[in-house]
């Protein structure tokens, strides 16, 4: 008899779990934010299709606020694969100056995320979107469907959720609405971490350590990305060895002071951390439910 | 209190020697649970224990919980572990778990995944769902009040949806002092309801969620329990998909990957049994043989492939196959088959219809399936077999279900042959697209038994009976352009959905065939309802629900209709559009050549319309839509049991 690993048994669901949105729903499409959770799904999908192409595009919402070395990553990925990129970009809300340090993080998100999120949907025409969320990074999210419905207007309602069971995924939909898909539900992070390590998958350099220009600003450290950063008074930038453990924007994201320039040192200080994965963006801050209300929202 | 903890301690080995760390936790296997009790059994204490006596809370979380402990938690000052678990707003509010949590830790040995179960009764659904993709349960017992209903209706469902392992946690033993009488009592009772209901084996384990008891580490409060520890017995049970190894081959085929024209694989998940390239398979249901090729996955070619693995197949021969299809030993094929008594558990706030047509979904093949009457509903508080005519939500009841077409499948509690996969299936509404029902196939009808020759004639009411409907005549009369068609039109559709047989008679199809030698002389205008009449009715007698949209504008002519039904078979459906507004759209442009002479004997205009006196239904197409009004038609003909 061979044991399965959990990591084979978690890949093989989410190659189940892809293959079935291929064969059930019209125009599927994969959120690609270019993070280590969506450079996994990359992967899976390259495996679960194989040897055929992943037989739908890749959607990055880009904010105009990403790191550079994540653009660099997404475009050359693409290219390398061969896959067919969308890139997504509120010019309107960039143009009517909403941008991370002087808008609220909640209508900043709101407005160069979510929004441009939900109008490449509807201006596509996908009917199913693939993300990479995973339900132990919060606690709204542990109770996610892994196929979960969104309205015509891409609102999720917690309370009417289609129960799931075994691996029959109900696909079914009228027209307008749209099913978000979560592969990646059951994987923790440590899980996610042992998988790039084991499979040896290229991520953005940003989540190793290296010297960075970085400013101390409300007990997180923000690297200076570009020339857009705005010091405050008395704000000077200051080189630290720093790594990420999550992307968002740069403004927003926190770094973390560390040595850890390879996978085992990564997943060593993981292991040996003392704060949750999420703690360093900004956006999940606020009352305990918050995250829930952003997902009401359409936030992925 | 507990002994000096065997807590799995990760940190030394993490900071000492990555590595090492690394490939232990690759190795692990990963086992799925669920934890089930009611309310205050202590359910979500109990996973908060575990995430947090395996390290799997981190500091800003337990910072978190240490204050919403105190500000909303039920321990005083120390910490609540189920607000760690109780996840939406809403339930927080209500302090109970409305659905279904997942959470994860590990131990040296094994990756969990914790499926959290709620307890309050109406939500036997969610229980179902946590169920479903369960190697164990835990059936949590409060030891101050024992055995309850709720215990006996998880155990039942755990057991119903084929959980081999079942452990029965008594909590909340410091609240009784650590009582081995009371305890032994406890399993005493549960054996006595587990063996009545077919639960051959279960593990109890005397535990505190809240102090730690036997959780993690042996408690010394419990000196006479010399049994495992939950952690150790969750580390140690065997894991379901790895057993299915051992079973015959099952793969259903999800799809068809065609990138070139030399490439044709086909990709799925396999159900049971191992795979190697010459083997031979059976491709149901078409029975067709074909021989293994490759394994082909991204990592290259395999020699071998097991239970749970994804990959992808191809064949020595050009055989066809397609999505839906199950590649099965050629030996030891599935049976396939379009009838099968089975369980099932209603989901939906909407009952059972029993005719109706669903779509079923069972492995990777969708049919429509209609469901019986249920041979009877299983009272999960007594294990009682109770006639019913319908299943509501949160009920379980035996039924015969029947497919459109022939399937592949196995017996539900067949588990080492794909039984998982192959025999539970959901029923969906082809209106809503909710997922109404979860059910498991007990077995196969065979043909022989299940059709009894009878030696009398078919009768009206064998063929009604066939279709699981009586028949009916609805009758649409209305001006020209007043929304007879349309309306008829839209019941039809429902009528459809809801599985029933109909068919509708309109000027399309029969003014072009049976009475095209007619003209609108008022003769040739009695004559076309006449024939039209016959039809209907030998089409009711044939068991349909027959619709006609005509204006029929004369009393008599209806009446020579009505007269030709039985009492309670007709129904006159007055379409009524007032002339200036069915003028007004003249769709057709009928009214204007009526007007201006072009037409002649144009009801409304220069011939009369008799208006019904007393119709069965009458719909005021100013005051409602054409749905709408289709809404109410269907409701009063299925609402007051007409073609039940």
């Amino acid at each position: 008899m061979t044991t399965l690993t959990h990591l084979q048994r978690l890949e093989a669901e989410a190659i189940h779990i892809m293959r079935e949105v291929v064969a059930e729903t019209e125009k599927p499409v994969m959120l690609y934010s270019v993070g280590k959770d969506s450079s996994v799904m990359l992967h899976i999908a390259r495996k679960a299709f194989y040897p055929a192409p992943p037989p739908f595009p890749f959607l990055h919402i880009a904010s105009g606020w990403d790191f550079q070395a994540l653009l660099d990553h997404r475009d050359r990925t693409a290219k390398e694969y061969d896959l067919e990129l969308l890139v997504e970009h509120n010019d309107d809300g960039a143009a009517a100056g909403i941008n991370p340090f002087d808008t609220g993080s909640s209508l900043y998100s709101q407005t160069m995320l979510t929004d441009p999120l939900k109008a490449a949907l509807t201006r596509y025409g996908f009917d199913a979107a693939f993300g990479g969320g995973r339900r132990d990074e919060e606690k709204a999210r542990a109770k996610e469907r892994i196929f979960s419905f969104r309205s015509a207007s891409h609102r999720w309602d917690p309370k009417n959720q289609r129960p799931e069971l075994w691996k029959l995924y109900n696909a079914r939909k009228n027209k307008g609405e749209s099913i978000r898909i979560f592969p990646l539900s059951n994987w923790t992070e440590l899980d996610i971490w042992q998988y790039i390590l084991l499979e040896n998958i290229d991520i953005v350099p940003l989540y190793y350590s290296a010297p960075r220009p970085t400013v101390e600003r409300d007990g997180q450290l923000l690297v200076i990305d570009d020339d857009r950063f705005r010091l405050e008074d008395g704000e000077h930038s200051v080189e630290r060895s720093v790594r990420f453990r999550t992307l968002g924007c740069y403004p927003l994201t926190g770094a973390t002071e560390s040595e850890a320039d390879d996978l085992p040192a990564i997943i060593q200080e993981m292991l040996l951390a003392t704060s949750s994965e999420r703690q360093g963006r900004a956006i999940d801050k606020g009352q305990g439910a918050s995250m829930e209300a952003k997902k009401q929202e359409g936030y992925f | 209190m507990t002994d000096t903890p065997t807590v799995y301690r990760p940190e030394a080995l993490v900071a000492d020697d990555i590595d090492a760390y690394l490939d232990t936790h690759q190795h692990k296997s990963m086992l799925r649970f669920i934890t089930c009790g009611s309310v205050d059994d202590g359910k979500s204490t109990l996973i908060g224990r575990l995430l947090y006596d395996s390290k799997m809370i981190f500091e800003d979380q337990l910072a978190a919980l240490e204050n919403d402990s105190k500000v909303s938690g039920t321990q005083g000052d120390a910490i609540d572990f189920a607000l760690l678990v109780d996840g939406l707003a809403a339930e927080r509010e209500q302090g109970i778990t409305i659905d279904v949590a997942y959470r994860f830790f590990a131990t040296e040995k094994r990756k969990f995944i914790v499926a959290d179960t709620p307890g309050h009764e109406q939500y036997t659904r969610n229980m179902a769902t946590g169920a479903s993709t369960a190697d164990l349960a835990v059936i949590l017992i409060d030891a101050r009040k024992g055995v309850l209903t709720q215990t006996r209706r998880h155990s039942y469902l755990a057991h119903l949806l084929g959980i081999r392992h079942i452990v029965l946690a008594v909590n909340k033993m410091d609240l009784i002092g650590y009582d081995q009488a009371q305890y032994d009592a406890i399993v005493a009772d549960y054996t006595a309801f587990a063996n009545s209901i077919g639960i051959a084996e279960f593990t109890a384990v005397p535990i505190s969620g809240l102090a730690g008891d036997n959780i993690a580490s042996k408690s010394s409060d419990t000196p006479w329990y010399d049994g495992a520890t939950l952690i150790e017995h969750l580390e140690t049970v065997e894991i379901s998909v790895d057993a299915r190894q051992q079973g015959a081959f099952r793969m259903p085929v999800q799809w068809v990957n065609r990138p070139n024209l030399d490439f044709r694989g086909f990709a799925g998940q396999i159900a049971s049994g191992t795979v190697k390239p010459g083997d031979k398979v059976r491709i149901l249901p078409s029975g067709k043989t074909a021989t293994i090729g490759r394994i082909v996955t991204f990592d290259g070619d395999l020699d071998q492939a097991v239970a749970g693995q994804s990959v992808t197949l191809t064949f020595n021969e050009e055989v066809d196959c397609s999505h839906g299809d199950v590649i099965a030993a050629a030996d030891n094929p599935s049976g396939t088959a379009d009838q099968f008594e089975t369980s099932i558990v209603w989901m939906d706030e909407a009952p059972l219809l029993p005719g109706r047509a669903y779509v079923m979904k069972l492995g990777t093949q969708t049919v429509s399936a209609t469901v019986a009457t249920p041979k009877y509903q299983v009272n999960v508080n007594t294990m009682e077999q109770m006639a019913a005519k319908s299943l509501e939500l949160n009920s379980i009841g035996v039924a015969e279900i029947t497919t459109d077409r022939r399937i592949a499948f196995e017996p539900y509690n067949d588990g080492m042959n794909g039984g998982r996969d192959l025999g539970g299936f959901i029923l969906v509404d082809k209106l809503t697209n909710a997922t109404v029902a979860a059910g498991m196939i007990n077995f196969a009808l065979r043909r022989s038994q299940n059709v009894h020759w009878q030696n009398v004639d078919i009768t009206r009411e064998a063929h009604a009976a066939q279709k699981n409907q009586r028949p009916r005549l609805l009758w649409f009369t209305g001006l020209s352009g007043s929304g007879k068609s349309t309306i008829a039109n839209l019941v039809e559709k429902r009528l459809h959905a809801e599985g029933k047989h109909s068919f509708l008679l309109d000027g399309d199809n029969v003014r072009h065939g049976l009475n095209k030698d007619l003209g609108f002389t008022d003769t040739d205008r009695v004559e076309n309802i006449r024939r039209i009449s016959e039809v209907a009715k030998l089409m009711t007698d044939a068991g349909l629900i027959v619709l006609t949209a005509f204006i029929s504008p004369f009393r008599a002519e209806r009446k020579i209709a009505r007269d030709l039904m039985a009492d309670g078979e007709f129904f006159e459906i007055h379409v009524d559009t007032p002339l200036s507004v069915a003028e007004e759209r003249d769709v057709k442009g009928l009214y204007k050549k009526a007007r201006s002479g072009e037409l002649q004997n144009f009801t409304g205009i220069d011939s009369p319309y008799e208006a019904p006196e007393n119709p069965e239904i009458h719909i005021d197409t100013t005051a409602m839509s054409a749905e709408e009004a289709a809404e109410m038609i269907v409701d009063h003909i299925l609402g007051n049991g007409a073609a039940q």
